[in-house]
């Protein structure tokens, strides 16, 4: 089966946040046209931890990840990373910057005119010039083989499954060594199985890579498998933050409404 | 005692008076947001403009996207060309013979029918062709980049999409819409040959001799530039106009209709002014 190739050292993550604040959000809002979507909002990623962010569809989780790192600009408000103020950075400061992330879209955004090969290579050859062919082919093989699908290089992404599309472009997030990993809703439209695959990978990745997580979810499994703190969003703002249990045990109806979905089995 | 009788009555009026200015701002407003959009699609155009051609001076040229797209643009269009550069040939001539015929000027035919595809027929009727295949084709591969986050994806990673994506489909555009115009000319004095050999007897030299001989410099010259402008502006509309796409899928379908559009209209105009141009000059 292909998950024979996932690095096996998966159970639930534990790492306990240490001090060290990798992304420190403040105060940030952001509006299209006059409508709100983020007001006020303030959160930390800590080093090495996966942070679990929930809420609703359209409760302004990926317009928050994109305002990290400079997609959409915040009307107000700041995000520090690694002590630098995005919104000042110049140019060239914020391509440094970006190579340090990783940004796993919604939809997966694999290049749809390349194969899965061109994918990883396509950031591989234009952040890291310095590697070799050799070295350059060594990447993609590792990476593919991390997530799986190391026998679907020479395919196009039309003819992968979503789950393996999903992989493959974690494969193209990973391949190039980010220190923090935006996961934008990574097992959203996937059956249970797959989506539990994939929350394994997370963990896997933040273990081996040694990455700092945010995770946008509203899947109540993926967040039990791989979060170390919770932050619940809702109309813009934190509506709550702790750790899963936390989550689990609190009798507010906003929150059970979340867990109620998928009961634990 | 003045009489306040139609003081009140205008008092009386004044509800529906008030009404009415509403909706007469609420009218103003909406045509002012129009405006607004209109203006901020004009500055969005000239910024995206300016990004394009600083992208290009850059020292990074993708030179094998810039290959691949030049491929795609030929193409994609080779086989509509043939035969509409066959058919336009073939259809001036024999539409033209008989008046001819009347002044008896039927020498004339090749060198006025090649004249007028030189000119004017191969250029814009290639250009347009290609709005449509190659404008919107941009504009709906760019467009659904845009919507599934591809274009965001290239920014993440350090690249920068118009570098990578735009300029090379400007610069193909560019280059490859004067050849297959040139190719198109040539068909269609090749469609006029058969055409004239439908009705008369002209053997392919002595149409190829007289057609070329009524082609001088000042006609060939200006047509070949002003195709140059056109595959420009073919190419950048369609990506603009894929860049520019909304959210959502429909969108895709939105751009790529857009960009046959506007590149037909700036096609037109650079065809106006190219005339004007031309006329000043010679
Ligand atoms: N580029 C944009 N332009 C206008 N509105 C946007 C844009 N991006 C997001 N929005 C709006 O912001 C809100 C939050 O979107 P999003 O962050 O995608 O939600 P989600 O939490 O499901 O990821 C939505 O109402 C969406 O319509
Ligand atoms: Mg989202």
């Amino acid at each position: 089966m292909e998950q024979d190739n996932i690095i096996s050292n998966a159970e639930t993550s534990s790492t306990a946040p240490s001090a060290k604040t990798i992304i420190d959000v403040k105060g940030l809002y952001k509006g299209f046209g006059n409508v709100p979507v983020l007001s006020n909002l303030s959160l930390q990623l800590f080093e090495n931890e996966n942070l679990v962010v929930l809420g609703k569809s359209g409760s302004g989780k990926s317009v928050l990840i994109k305002c990290m790192v400079r997609l959409l600009t915040a009307n107000s408000g700041s995000i520090h990373i690694f002590g630098k103020n995005v919104n000042e950075l110049d140019d060239g400061e914020l391509a440094e910057l970006r190579v340090k992330i990783g940004f796993l879209f919604q939809s997966g955004a694999l290049y749809d005119s390349m194969t899965i090969r061109e994918n990883l290579e396509f950031p591989l050859i234009r952040i890291k010039k310095h590697l070799s062919r050799k070295e350059i082919d060594q990447k993609i093989e590792e990476a593919l083989e991390n997530v799986g699908l190391s026998d679907t290089m020479n395919k196009m992404p039309s003819q992968l499954s979503g789950g393996m599309r999903k992989r493959a472009s974690l494969a193209r997030t990973i391949v190039v060594d980010p220190m923090i990993m935006l996961y934008d809703e990574p097992t959203t439209g996937l059956d249970p199985v797959t989506s539990d695959e994939i929350s394994t990978l997370i963990n896997n990745v933040q273990k081996k890579y040694n990455t700092s997580s945010i995770i946008i979810t509203h899947d109540i499994e993926c967040a039990r498998t791989t979060a170390d703190r919770v932050i619940m969003l809702n109309k813009g703002e934190v509506y709550l933050e702790g750790t899963i249990e936390e989550f689990e045990q609190s009798t507010d109806e906003l929150i059970q409404s979340f867990f109620k979905i998928r009961p634990p089995q | 005692m003045k009489d306040i009788g139609p003081i009140r009555q205008r008092i009386a009026k004044l509800p529906s008076v008030k009404n009415q200015a509403i909706k007469l701002s609420e009218n103003a407003i909406k045509k002012t947001q129009k405006a607004n959009r209109f203006f901020l699609e004009i500055g969005e155009f000239n910024l995206f403009l300016w990004l394009t051609v600083k992208a290009s001076f850059s020292r990074h040229f993708e030179f094998k996207e810039f290959l691949r797209q030049c491929f795609l643009v030929g193409n994609k269009t080779v086989p509509l060309i043939t035969l509409t550069g066959l058919v336009i040939g073939l259809v001036l001539t024999i539409q033209s013979r008989p008046i001819l015929v009347d002044f008896g000027a039927v020498s004339k035919l090749p060198g006025m029918v090649a004249l007028s595809i030189v000119r004017e027929m191969g250029p814009v009727v290639t250009a347009l062709i290609c709005c449509g295949k190659i404008g919107s084709g941009m504009g709906a591969e760019l467009g659904s980049m845009k919507v599934t986050e591809q274009i965001d994806a290239m920014e993440v990673s350090s690249t920068n999409p118009i570098r990578f994506l735009v300029v090379p489909r400007v610069l193909a555009a560019t280059l490859m819409i004067p050849i297959l115009v040139l190719y198109a000319d040539a068909l269609g004095i090749l469609g006029s040959w058969a055409g004239s050999n439908i009705k008369g007897d002209v053997t392919f030299v002595l149409f190829f001799t007289q057609a070329f001989s009524a082609i001088g410099f000042s006609d060939f010259f200006p047509a070949v530039i002003k195709t140059f402008f056109f595959g420009a502006a073919i190419g950048f509309v369609g990506c603009y106009k894929g860049f520019t796409a909304g959210r959502g899928t429909e969108s895709v379908g939105k751009a790529a209709n857009q960009s046959v559009v506007l590149a037909s209209v700036f096609v037109i105009l650079i065809d106006l002014i190219a005339v004007q141009i031309t006329d000043m000059l010679y």
